[in-house]
């Protein structure tokens, strides 16, 4: 575990003091609350020498909000938000576009604007490679010709010696904790007390089933067909990203420890509940290839 | 729970996949889900026939799934009781070579696949020599398939020797061999029932307690600058990775290439402030006093320096599709310097697949070379062997800025460092030192003059060499004009430049008694240990210290360069007897004092000790 923090330390100061102009993108989840708690370690007692960037699409949790300005607000740090106003305005929702293309418009081309936008030449994200097959196979600084990802072209990437290096319109996409696993991420938020969304502890909460997936009733943008029928039940979320596309799982996991335990006997893998997963072959590795993180 | 990085390697359909899938499958890391996933794409892209192809889960990449093989390196991640397992699952076929040396890079250990049928390969042969050529220090070679050999030990027994000998030869020692089946699971996991004949330990096992913990072999602090942290005005640490050795507070530390000297005041780790630090913990140090240091300089213990230089030799392996060019320009990066580099010359070019060497001119993607690198900046460096960290760098493209190359230094070229280096034999030379002495009447020696500024260092020596040159003596004085301005006109005047003015002053000085002549040196020189640095140098007989003893009053008062005046309003740093201190030596050979004693007088009785101990001669 601490040599898994000494890396992720080391890629984030690397980054940080090559690069013209960083922003580590914050999608509130486990991963991103540890890679913060990761930035702050390496840069203390400096304040982050970069902004957050947090790409909303409106269809995330509310309580996901309510952790995310309690977070800014508490550790006074600096926070952009990026909504798609032309996709927002167009009305594109998971319901009216299907996953696909609201995943498209919504998320991967929002993170393009405000990253174009605010001229970042590199972006933090916290994805793992054990998430899914197409994430293990890329470089922890992964390089951006435009926004694009092309997995047959990858730069080498040895040692511990990062490639920062990019051309206008080129940028980098950097995971510090590519090598950290679902259990690893827990049991760190665990050592370093590091506070999460309340989502992922087990609550009653008012779910429907919804094509093989608990899907949480978050608010009352949730069209219901006439069968469904809100229950409540005790659940928690593995991870966290649309509500309507983020299903929960039954749990009784209440305590970080409660967690650990669970994901420790689990039978099935955490990605498991994103829709956006699976809605067509080769699924992820086509969105990284469009710009998604 | 220790953490350990292993590589898979091996030709196109060895297994290597397999293997890996089988790993995680048996060790339960393989979830319900995934599982799922498997069996329906084994349905779809499959080459197993009924059975479940399992290397659908590390062949993650579209192409790689409809091509049957593994493109690029896929990471993975299990766990025993007593270890996690990071997994770089690396491509065979020679055109990924470059992949291959990723995955290699940050490797512990390499599981190299055989095909039980096939027998050792030439793309076997290629993996087993990049493994060595990376650093490897462990090897499992995995004999795959033996289920389609029956299970025959004899099969088995010829491929075990042929690889032993391979690696061995290649400078691995720590090889074990081991007759799997990943399809079937035969000792990859769990131990075979099918080969009662094989005593050692499934691969799982061997990999579980594989002792790596002394591959870090450099025990000397290194600590190369990552960023200069500095919030405000009352804190400036310098953040990092301690790649070599351990630091404690209050150390003497030098930072190179400056040689600038400080103590560590503080050590701030990821636990919060601490007392010492050891190799791979990210730390912020600050110093005691604010010496400049920035990216890229590499923070060291005083007495346990790497090589400085500007050329080094070192394996490059080549990754670009545009050939390596010598002479033209790159970006090398180094540790966390970054410098332009240009390849002088290459060496002999390596066909990795019989390992002969070739002139070359240039180098084609995949090809490797010993080669020497010219670089624009003296950098601080270890040999790759040494120190991984310290010796590996990256080529960077200036146009595309892509990686294009990837070295390891195998050993620096300076004269410093030739005179450690085994690989630098001196040539005898015929004519003796006590030959030339005999021509010259004179026994040679270093006539080394220390003392204040001002106490009559150069006028005493300035005459000296006048009465031994009409006694038809041969000397040579070495002063602050002819060294100064030359030899050392890159030195600083900190504690740190004095030390090696002194030191080259020492070495060339030492030439000039190998030459037979007498070496006159009037310098301040105000630290004992650099004396005696000097003494240890020419060898004890050969080293007479005349100390200056004038009071520093009476230097004060001659002044002939106003240089007390300023060091008194301040305005010359680091001026000895003012604001730095001169250490009198303890047992000089002889002791002046121009105070009280006339110029004449103070030659006269250099030139009798030189008499009296044999040094002159008629």
């Amino acid at each position: 575990m601490n040599e898994l923090e000494a890396e992720s330390i080391h890629i984030i100061r690397e980054v940080v003091a090559e690069c013209a102009k960083p922003v580590m993108l914050f999608s509130i989840g486990k991963d991103s609350s540890v890679m913060l708690h990761l930035a702050k370690k390496a840069f203390a007692p400096a304040p982050l020498p970069f902004p957050l960037l947090h790409v909303d699409t409106g269809w995330k949790f509310q309580a996901m909000i309510a952790h995310r300005d309690r977070v800014v607000r508490e550790m006074d740090l600096n926070l952009l938000v990026h909504h798609n106003a032309e996709g927002r305005a167009s009305g594109v929702s998971p319901f009216t576009h299907g996953s696909r293309a609201y995943t498209d418009i919504m998320k991967t081309e929002a993170l393009r604007q405000a990253l174009s936008t605010h001229g970042f030449d590199a972006a933090f994200g916290g994805a793992r490679r054990d998430e899914e097959t197409s994430r293990a196979k890329e470089r922890v600084c992964s390089f951006r010709d435009g926004h694009r990802w092309d997995p047959k072209n990858q730069r080498p990437e040895l040692w511990r010696l990062y490639n920062t290096r990019v051309r206008p319109g080129e940028s980098l996409r950097v995971f510090p904790l590519s090598n950290w696993t679902e259990l690893d991420v827990w049991r760190y938020i665990h050592r370093e007390q590091i506070p999460v969304v309340p989502l992922y502890f087990a609550a009653p909460r008012p779910v429907v089933d919804r094509d093989g997936l608990l899907i949480m009733v978050d608010d009352d943008r949730l069209p219901l067909t006439e069968h469904e029928q809100p229950r409540t039940e005790m659940v928690r979320f593995r991870t966290l990203g649309c509500y309507p596309l983020t299903g929960a799982i039954r749990s009784t996991a209440t305590t970080v420890p409660e967690i650990i335990d669970e994901v420790l006997v689990t039978t099935t893998s955490e990605r498991y509940g994103r829709a956006i997963d699976h809605d067509q072959a080769g699924s992820m590795e086509r969105k990284k290839r469009e710009g998604y993180f | 729970m220790s953490l350990l990085r292993f590589i898979t390697c091996g030709s196109v359909d060895d297994g290597k996949s397999s293997l890996i899938g089988r790993l995680l499958y048996d060790s339960h890391t393989i979830l319900a889900d995934q599982l799922a996933a498997v069996r329906s794409d084994s349905a779809r892209w499959g080459t197993t026939g009924a059975e479940l192809d399992l290397a659908l889960l590390v062949d993650g990449l579209q192409a790689e799934r409809e091509q049957g093989i593994t493109i690029d390196v896929a990471y993975r991640y299990f766990s025993t009781a007593r270890r996690t397992f990071i997994v770089a699952d690396t491509p065979g076929h020679a055109q990924y070579t470059r992949n291959m040396v990723t995955g290699a890079s940050t490797a512990d250990a390499a599981v190299i696949l055989v095909d039980a049928t096939r027998g050792m390969q030439v793309q076997t042969r290629r993996h087993a020599f990049i493994v060595s050529l990376i650093g490897i220090k462990h090897v499992v070679v995995a004999v795959n398939k033996m289920d389609l050999v029956d299970y025959r030990q004899d099969i088995f027994d010829r491929i075990r020797t042929e690889c032993e000998q391979c690696l061995h030869r290649l400078g691995i020692t720590d090889v074990r061999v081991v007759p799997i089946s990943a399809l079937k699971g035969d000792n990859v996991v769990t131990p075979s029932t099918a080969m009662p004949w094989y005593s050692g330990a499934p691969v799982l096992e061997i990999l579980d307690t594989l002792d790596v913990s002394h591959d870090g072999a450099l025990q000397d602090l290194r600590f190369p600058v990552q960023f200069v942290n500095r919030p405000h005005a009352g804190f400036r640490g310098y953040a990092g990775t301690i790649e070599a050795g351990h630091v404690r507070v209050g150390d003497a530390i030098m930072a190179l290439p400056s040689r600038r000297m400080s103590h560590v005041k503080a050590i701030v780790t990821a636990h919060g402030e601490g007392q010492d630090a050891h190799a791979g913990d990210a730390v912020t140090i600050t110093l005691d006093d604010e010496i400049d240091v920035s990216r890229g300089d590499v923070v060291v213990h005083c007495d346990r320096a790497p090589s400085m230089a500007d050329r080094f030799d070192a394996h490059v392996i080549w990754m670009a599709d545009a050939p390596l060019l010598v002479g033209k320009q790159y970006e090398l990066k180094i540790g966390t310097r970054t410098v332009v580099a240009t390849v002088e010359a290459i060496h002999a070019r390596i066909d990795v697949n019989d390992l002969s060497t070739h002139p070359a001119e240039e180098l084609a993607l995949n090809e490797m070379a010993m080669c020497r690198l010219v670089l624009a900046e003296v950098v601080a460096f270890d040999t790759y062997d040494t120190c991984r960290a310290m010796g590996a760098f990256i080529l960077i493209d200036r146009l595309h800025c892509g990686t294009v190359g990837a070295g390891m230094i195998r050993r620096p070229v300076t004269r410093v460092a030739a005179e450690s280096s085994p690989d630098i034999v001196w040539h005898p030379t015929r004519v003796t030192r006590q030959q030339r002495a005999n021509q010259k009447s004179q026994q040679p020696c270093v006539l080394w003059f220390t003392g204040l500024s001002a106490s009559g260092k150069s006028t005493v020596a300035n005459a000296l060499e006048q009465a031994l040159f009409l006694r038809g003596h041969h000397s040579y004085l070495l002063d602050a004009d002819n060294v100064r301005h030359g030899l050392n006109r890159d030195l600083d005047f900190t504690d740190a430049g004095r030390v090696e003015n002194i030191r080259r002053i020492g070495e060339v000085a030492k030439l000039f008694v190998d030459a037979g002549i007498i070496a006159i040196t009037a310098f301040i020189s105000p630290f004992r240990s650099d004396r005696r640095m000097v003494r240890d140098l020419v060898g004890d007989g050969a080293f007479v210290e005349i100390y200056m003893s004038t009071p520093l009053e009476v230097c004060e008062t001659r002044d002939p360069k106003g240089l007390y005046v300023k060091a008194r309003r301040g305005s010359v740093p680091h001026f000895t007897g003012v604001t730095s201190p001169y250490e009198a030596p303890e047992a000089p050979e002889l002791t002046l004092d121009t105070s009280d004693t006339p110029l004449q007088e103070c030659v006269d009785q250099i030139v009798h000790f030189l008499e009296s101990t044999g040094r002159l001669k008629h």
